[in-house]
């Protein structure tokens, strides 16, 4: 019902405003179309200027508003440079859009139809269009270099001592695998992928360097070592979203990808910086892929070495886990008839 | 000059085809049935306008959908049961189910990007004012030109049909990534609707070739005496490098859709590779989705200056018409319009920075990206210095015109972030990309159109529109535009990811603290639509009812459309057609406040803005 009222409401108002709208018309021919439009220019030539203050002080209380919702400081190595390259952007676009934008309303002002006036014939001026050709071009110049910059060493190789983990996006959750011991992850068959046989990515289990290979829902990264996720994705294309070190590199079947940075602050140290105790980091899925793309979310726990080496060792395998659910027979010697290629398809870094 | 010699000779080849046309003058021409006049008409203000009515239609259906999941954004734990009604088990218990809701979203950006700001817009003005503007009678092929529309119209029915289909319209989003589009599987989406999506699509193009190649040639062998090239007004240059950029990048976008049409139906590979999906795993091989991303932005980024470069041309030419006084720097303005256009072809990859695309080739796309910067800023200073001692009329075009500089400087500061690659890593896919296209290339591209709708409405309809709601019009969408889009920065940066359903699981607890920020912004999109819903009743109102055009040039313009009657025929000028004389921008000159580009120069006169001069 109070619906209904609302719908008649605004009914009745948009009436009103017509029949202002249609009166204020025929006021204007009887005043003159000259007088009304002087009268135009006054009212919004003011209104422009009014707009100018209004939407700076609007800026402002935005600004205010919001700036505590955004995010902690960059939790990577990699994340700060780029909050570095933000700032100085956001600086030196602050500076063009502060300019452009009072000089655009001040000219709607100043510069409103006034009777008795005329426009300048003033059309041209070499000089000065050379001049704001040429600085735009320089400023570009800089923030270009400093992108790249920034791009290429953010996508350079990893270092050497960078840990592996893969990375696997599906409709719609995320699954993490570590090598193991062996530093090596075993080889994959998109064709041997059955979630039923606890083999949710396909290992070819006939590989021994699958053998010792760690499968779980949960990012977990050593603080201050360098991580290398190489990217995958079994259906559509996904994206690793990590907001928090302020990175990302989409997830597309067919065609790996990988992405490396180094965490700075482990969770623990991140929920005292932020000062909430249920801190957690999070992988968001940033690529549209399908219906429950929004709820493609993964926890990520960055820890020391050792927390970390003691969180590996306390997971099975996911060798052990299908052979436990009777997924694979135990005799061995049945496997080596299967066809193995000798080297493991993916290689650590190490 | 020769081009000259030929533009005169194809106008006389075009008048003598109009005398034939008209047989013995043109009292005689309107003897024309209902459905040659106003359904299969070959008058190109005729297919303008049905241009501007299909784009306006279609603006309110894509503006509703945008309502309404911004209903689902604000307020997700309310129960809307209207929505039930409409949509029915899409939208149980008055909630819109996910698929639901990224099918509004697909079908919003569809909509507004291709059949609106595509066709609504450059559909519109191109026809209008191409012939109007240069001295012809008509298109240099009316014929094409009325396929252009009914393909268009064609294109449109198979998306509307798409949108009540059982499984419903597509939902991969306005690029349609596969393998996300191309597996039935994936999504519901994914199964009839994006077949019939492709479909449409593809009729689409075939309509925007012809136009397209329509306006060129148009532009290029039907001026009149006198128009030279550089005597063309700003709204001609930047129809043109749109049409040119359409008929150049549309092609590849065709060749993709037919590709991913075959890999959905015929089982071929082009974008498909180890998937397993639904329980089994794929038969196809050694396919690449980032190919198809490379053939859609390879149309996706042009299409970006499609939208914009008309809203340009338009913003340019009311500036200089509404503040009385010549643009400034024409030449340059021109220019600019060329490197835009140009440089829109080697900037399509950094909608790809994070695709997997090797970073090295992001680096040019870096650098092309952040060169368009440039020639855009020399856009904006020479919009400011027109402004600068002019003498503006605060007419409902000019507020839009000069709404149109100042959401394209806000939208385009952002795009120097984005466009370097390793800020994009942080922001894209974010709302920060919602926020920075909206205002660049939605909002603005949508005042060009305002302002162009306002302003040629007298010449459409030989009345004007009112002056009251046009302006309430302008400022509510104004302010609107900016409380909606702005605050969304703060998301994008604190890499809120856009397209997703609701924020409100615990998983992403980081995004709660937006709700009420994502509540504002709702109701303010509500009152900006129903602001847009008073502009279309004030069109088709004042169309029938308006204050009728007396003078038949209101503004006291300088182009040539205004030296057609108050109603203007078919053939658009009852007798020959006029010669001119001088560019389309004196205004103010010598103390004169406006000189037609129809007056010949006097000798004491020194002709300015103008390097080929007529023989007199």
């Amino acid at each position: 019902m109070s619906g209904f009222f609302v719908v008649v409401l605004l009914l009745l108002l948009f009436i009103i405003v017509v029949q202002i709208a249609k009166a204020s018309e025929y006021v204007a021919i009887l005043k003159g179309e000259k007088k009304t439009q002087e009268q135009n220019n006054r009212l919004h030539a003011t209104l422009m200027l009014v707009f100018l203050i209004a939407g700076l002080i609007g800026l402002y209380i935005c600004h205010e508003l919001l700036k505590d919702k955004l995010l902690p400081v960059a939790a990577s190595v990699q994340g700060v440079a780029i909050d570095h390259m933000m700032t100085v952007t956001l600086v030196i676009t602050g500076i063009v859009f502060f300019i452009t934008q009072i000089l655009l309303f001040v000219f709607a002002y100043k510069y409103r139809g006034r009777e008795g006036h005329q426009a300048s014939y003033y059309h041209e001026n070499s000089r000065i269009e050379f001049f704001w050709t040429a600085i735009p071009a320089l400023t570009m110049t800089i923030l270009v270099a400093i992108g790249l910059k920034h791009w290429f060493s953010i996508t350079s190789a990893a270092p050497p001592n960078a840990m592996v983990v893969e990375v696997t996006g599906k409709q719609f959750n995320w699954i993490f695998r570590y090598p193991g011991k062996d530093g090596v992850l075993g080889k994959r068959d998109y064709r041997l992928i059955d979630e039923g046989k606890f083999n949710p990515l396909g290992q070819v289990w006939s590989d021994p360097y699958n053998h010792d290979d760690v499968v779980s829902s949960e990012l977990h990264l050593v603080v201050g070592r360098p991580v290398k996720l190489e990217i995958g994705s079994r259906d559509v294309i996904h994206d690793v979203g990590l907001p928090y070190f302020r990175l990302k590199m989409d997830a597309v079947p067919g065609v790996p990808t990988t992405l490396w940075f180094t965490p700075k602050y482990t969770t623990a140290e991140m929920a005292k910086m932020t000062g909430d105790p249920n801190f957690v980091y999070k992988l968001v899925c940033d690529q549209l892929c399908g219906a429950g793309h929004y709820s493609m979310v993964a926890n990520i726990v960055v820890e020391t070495q050792q927390e970390f080496d003691q969180w590996l060792a306390s997971q099975k395998s996911q060798y052990e886990l299908a052979k436990e659910g009777g997924a694979i027979p135990s005799d061995t010697t049945k496997m080596a008839m299967l066809p193995v290629k000798a080297q493991p398809s993916v290689v650590s870094a190490k | 000059m020769s081009s000259e010699v030929y533009t005169g000779q194809a106008q006389r080849a075009a008048v003598a085809a109009v005398a034939v046309h008209d047989g013995d003058g043109h009292a005689h021409h309107h003897h024309q049935s209902f459905i040659t006049k106003y359904i299969f008409s070959q008058d190109h203000k005729v297919i303008s306008k049905q241009f501007l009515i299909t784009g306006m239609i279609w603006a309110i259906i894509g503006g509703f959908f945008s309502v309404i999941f911004r209903l689902q954004l604000g307020f997700p734990d309310k129960s809307f049961p209207f929505l039930e009604t409409i949509f029915g088990h899409w939208a149980a218990g008055g909630h819109i189910s996910p698929e639901l809701y990224y099918q509004l979203v697909t079908m919003h950006g569809t909509i507004m990007i291709f059949f609106v700001l595509t066709a609504g817009l450059s559909g519109t003005f191109s026809n209008f004012l191409i012939p109007l503007q240069l001295g012809a009678r008509d298109m240099a092929s009316p014929f094409l030109n009325m396929l252009s529309y009914w393909f268009f119209f064609a294109a449109s029915i198979i998306m509307l049909i798409s949108l009540f289909l059982k499984t419903g319209p597509s939902e991969a989003g306005w690029t349609a990534y596969p393998p996300l589009s191309a597996l039935h599987e994936a999504s519901e989406g994914s199964k009839t609707g994006m077949d019939l999506w492709l479909i449409s699509m593809a009729v689409f193009v075939v309509s925007q070739l012809l136009a397209g190649l329509n306006y060129i040639s148009t532009i290029l062998n039907m001026r009149t005496k006198g128009m030279s090239m550089t005597r063309m007004p700003l709204t001609i240059w930047a129809l043109f490098f749109t049409a040119v950029l359409g008929v150049l990048s549309f092609p590849v976008l065709l060749s993709g859709f037919i590709l991913l049409l075959f890999d959905r139906n015929l089982g071929t590979s082009f974008y498909l590779s180890d998937i397993y999906i639904a329980g089994h795993a794929l038969p196809n091989q050694g396919g690449s989705p980032i190919l198809y991303e490379h053939l859609f932005w390879f149309l996706g980024h042009p299409e970006v200056y499609i939208v914009m470069l008309p809203g340009m041309g338009i913003t340019s030419e009311l500036l200089a018409t509404h503040s009385r006084k010549p643009i400034f720097g024409y030449l340059a303005m021109v220019g600019s319009l060329f490197a835009i256009a140009s440089l829109s072809f080697l900037v399509w990859a950094h909608h790809m920075f994070v695709s997997g695309m090797n970073p090295f080739l992001g680096a040019f796309f870096v650098l092309f990206t952040l060169l368009i910067a440039v020639p855009s800023s020399v856009k904006v200073f020479n919009w400011l210095a027109t402004l600068w001692k002019g003498n503006i009329q605060y007419t409902v075009p000019a507020l839009f015109a000069i709404g149109f500089v100042s959401l394209f400087i806000s939208g385009g500061l952002t795009g120097i972030w984005l466009g370097n690659s390793a800020l994009d890593l942080h922001l894209h896919d974010t709302y920060f990309v919602i926020a920075h296209f909206h205002l660049v290339m939605g909002i603005a591209a949508f005042f060009g159109m305002f302002a162009g709708v306002y302003h040629w409405f007298p010449k459409m309809f030989g009345r004007f529109m009112n002056n009251t709601l046009g302006y309430i019009h302008f400022w509510v969408t104004f302010i609107g535009a900016y409380l909606m889009f702005w605050p969304m920065h703060y998301e994008g940066l604190a890499g809120m990811p856009r397209r997703y359903y609701e924020y409100s699981a615990d998983a992403l607890a980081i995004y709660h603290r937006f709700q009420g920020l994502n509540e504002f912004i709702s109701v303010v999109a509500i009152i900006v639509f129903a602001v847009q819903l008073m502009f279309v009743f004030n069109f088709f109102y004042s169309i029938f009812k308006g204050r009728p055009v007396k003078d038949p040039n209101p503004w006291k313009a300088n182009t040539l459309e205004w030296t057609t009657p108050i109603h203007v025929g078919h053939g658009n000028w009852p007798g020959e057609i006029p010669e001119v004389h001088r560019w389309a921008y004196d205004y103010s000159k010598n103390g004169i406040d406006f000189i037609p580009q129809t007056v010949p120069v006097s000798p004491a006169e020194e002709e300015v803005g103008e390097t080929v001069k007529t023989p007199q």
